[in-house]
């Protein structure tokens, strides 16, 4: 499968967060921004970004993970993470260059974007009121 | 109760010390969150009688009930308090990322009280609140002082609502930056400002349940899609179009209502849709209509000053001040947003005072050489920074135009143009009648994209729904687009906290609200002759246009007025019955009313 993560068209998006509550919603089931997989930066009113796991083809935090929780799940192309093994240590978001994944306080682990897989598309693309969001996906031959 | 802590906390200034109360669920169901709630906390904290910028006077932070989870354009909060400008109460809802941060912290309500002997800030980190000193912020912009507190505390999420140097300086019209938008009128900047608190930083990280997560998501899926795409079409070229569809149903007033416009607003229009302005649409939390129109400041590409333009303000500060120049309007709105004052009341107390220059009552030297003259771009700008540092002849009209006019005399209350203290703009109720009831009875001036009301019970509707939509929290922006208002506010409410509504009871909610609110201002000694208007829109009759030689009746405002108390269910002195709040469910305030206790019962929770 090729390798697919979620961009965002800079000029679409207003800074709604609706992705942000939409993907706590869906993943959480209660509205915690804290938890959501996807981030919407506003460096300035009017300059606007989202991150999400980006599933780097040199995996920065599976090489961070002490323990081995990690680990890239070639048929979907996503990280896959063994809740039972992390620890919570947070060597993998230090080693993130995206900042793309979450601590949860309350279970003591991390959280990543998982691409939604049993939904037909992401849920936070589907939800974006401006169609700002997208599904990239690159070839295999690409960085 | 679901998506309501049930807390509240109290922050008592003086002593430096806080407490944390709970909110009986009856309490929240009674009078729902944000305007409602606030309105609520407002009469039991405040003593009857208080001086506005006294210890005694409370300012209320309320969140609104579906404030943290997705419902559409839900990210707001109310503040209420004792306004400075009318003595009445003053209740006005913004919206943004502060709104969410305050309801995440697990308080539903921030009651402020007391007053500081040296100038502080709050910081409520969750359920923690420091106090820190604010020596270091007293000056400093609104802008600045968020920077600044955002970079001491060393994380992004922190958010400030704060007052600018004109909340220090008591401008009777100052206002707290707390959203990108929607200024709050009537004073509460200078409440602030009176209490030497700076600002109020908030990091909220809690999440909020609901009951029926799935239910709500489809809702508010079908609602997004819905509001996005009926908004799309109007909300692109606001504030201009807005400022053109108002000049086009109704006059617009211009140089402080001795000329009302209809039609000659297209070049001022022209000008904000024009190139290089407009730098992006942006919008509050789970906002899918985005009103938010920053543009930059000057057309120098390079320039990085931005500024959010509002229609009022377009309003107040264009046409009213006889200004057709985008950038200069573009200025002096930057400039209120710096020193935190109310755009609208400060466009009106400008072109007061440049009526009062050109008819000799303000002279050079009153204005230290300040050319006053209508369509002065530098008697504007440079009167708007006078009026934020109380410097000059700003301190004569940072009292708002009914204290100003009361000072100068020499017949210029005749041009004061102000309800009960509060400076109006926008349309001028000559040319559209149905306005003039609002305006007279309500307290706050009428948005320019009111819509028109032609009976008093009809009023009465509109207002309800309005304060119904303060308390369970949906920006006022966002519901026009809504189908069916009442019914979707109260399906959304239904699904966040599992408590079933139906759109009568939601109505009644706000029916509840607005006497609420009117037995505050009867207990602060309201009377029937507050509700009239400015004499000049009885006795000069608009010079040109289609509406020329309209004026306002008297004769059939009186009558409108006894209409409108009549549906209320009011007496015809305007007061509230007994018999009507209990009809309302609204025993618990009798007491309060009565004065026989000050402050909510003892049942304090840590």
């Amino acid at each position: 499968m090729d390798r697919r993560h979620i961009q965002c068209d800079r000029d679409k998006c207003t800074g709604c967060l609706i992705c942000e509550f939409a993907c706590s919603a869906v993943k959480e089931g209660r509205f915690d921004l804290e938890l959501s997989r996807i981030r919407v930066l506003q460096a300035t009113p009017t300059l606007l970004d989202v991150v999400t796991c980006r599933f780097c083809r040199n995996t920065p935090c599976i090489k961070a993970c002490p323990r081995n929780a990690l680990s890239m799940d070639e048929a979907t192309q996503t990280i896959r993470l063994e809740k039972a093994r992390c620890t919570g240590c947070g060597w993998c978001l230090e080693a993130c260059p995206f900042g793309a994944i979450a601590f949860d306080e309350g279970t003591k682990t991390v959280v990543m974007c998982d691409l939604c897989p049993n939904q037909a598309q992401p849920r936070c693309i589907e939800f974006c009121p401006r169609k700002a969001l997208s599904l990239h996906v690159s070839n295999r031959a690409e960085s | 109760m679901h998506s309501c802590s049930g807390k509240y906390l109290v922050v008592d200034l003086t002593d430096q010390k806080t407490e944390v109360r709970e909110l009986p669920e009856r309490l929240l169901k009674t009078y729902l969150g944000g305007a409602g709630l606030g309105s609520r906390l407002l009469l039991e904290w405040t003593k009857a009688g208080a001086d506005p910028l006294s210890p005694d006077n409370a300012i209320v932070f309320a969140c609104g009930v579906l404030s943290g989870t997705m419902a559409p354009a839900s990210a707001c909060h109310a503040v209420v308090t004792k306004s400075p400008l009318t003595d009445f109460l003053t209740g006005s809802v913004s919206s943004g990322l502060w709104s969410l941060a305050l309801k995440r912290t697990g308080y539903n309500a921030v009651v402020v009280t007391g007053a500081a002997s040296s100038p502080v800030y709050l910081f409520i980190d969750d359920s923690m609140v420091h106090f820190r000193k604010a020596d270091y912020l007293t000056g400093k912009s609104c802008q600045q002082t968020e920077a600044i507190i955002r970079q001491d505390s060393g994380d992004s999420r922190v958010q400030v609502a704060s007052i600018g140097p004109a909340g220090e300086a008591l401008v009777r019209f100052a206002t707290v930056k707390d959203g990108h938008r929607l200024p709050h009128r009537g004073g509460a900047g200078a409440v602030m400002g009176a209490k030497k608190l700076k600002a109020i930083a908030v990091r909220g990280t809690r999440a909020i349940s609901v009951p029926d997560i799935g239910g709500m998501q489809k809702a508010c899926a079908d609602l997004n899609a819905r509001l996005h795409q009926s908004a799309a079409t109007t909300s692109q070229l606001a504030p201009a179009a807005c400022l053109l569809a108002a000049n086009g149903e109704c006059s617009l007033a211009a140089r402080n209502y001795q000329q009302s416009i209809s039609g000659g607003a297209e070049s001022l229009a022209a000008e904000c849709t024009k190139e290089g302005y407009l730098l992006k649409v942006i919008a509050c939390p789970t906002c899918p209509v985005a009103c938010q129109h920053v543009y930059r400041l000057t057309d120098d590409p390079n320039s990085d000053e931005q500024v959010v333009l509002e229609k009022e303000a377009l309003a107040a500060m264009g046409p009213l001040c006889g200004i057709y120049s985008l950038p200069v309007i573009l200025r002096a709105i930057e400039l209120c947003q710096s020193y935190g004052l109310d755009p609208v009341s400060t466009g009106a107390t400008a072109a007061w005072a440049m009526e009062c220059f050109e008819r000799g009552l303000l002279s050079s030297k009153d204005t230290q050489g300040l050319d006053l003259s209508f369509g002065s771009a530098d008697g504007l700008v440079e009167t708007i920074r006078r009026i934020g540092l109380r410097s000059g002849i700003g301190n004569v009209l940072a009292e708002g135009v009914k204290r100003a006019s009361a000072n100068i005399g020499q017949g210029s209350e005749h041009w004061a143009m102000h309800a009960k203290g509060l400076e109006i703009a926008g349309c001028d109720p000559r040319g559209t009648k149905s306005l003039a009831l609002g305006l007279a009875v309500g307290l706050e001036a009428p948005t320019l994209d009111d819509s028109e009301v032609d009976s008093p019970s009809s009023l009465k509707d509109r207002e309800d729904l309005a304060s119904a939509g303060d308390s369970i929290g949906i920006c006022p922006q966002a519901r026009q687009y809504f189908r069916d208002f009442t019914a979707e506010a109260a399906q959304l409410y239904a699904l966040a906290t599992g408590i079933p509504m139906s759109a009568a009871e939601l109505k009644q909610a706000g029916e509840r609200i607005d006497n609420l609110k009117k037995a505050f201002n009867i207990r602060e000694g309201w009377r029937r002759s507050d509700d009239w208007l400015p004499p000049r829109l009885f006795k000069d009759p608009i010079s040109s246009g289609k509406a020329a030689g309209a004026v306002v009746s008297e004769k059939d405002l009186k009558t409108a007025i006894d209409n409108y108390y009549r549906a209320r269910g009011w007496t015809s002195d305007g007061l509230v019955p007994t018999e009507k709040l209990t009809a309302l469910g609204m025993d618990d305030i009798q007491e309060v009313l009565k004065g026989n206790r000050h402050g909510p019962p003892p049942h304090t929770v840590r």
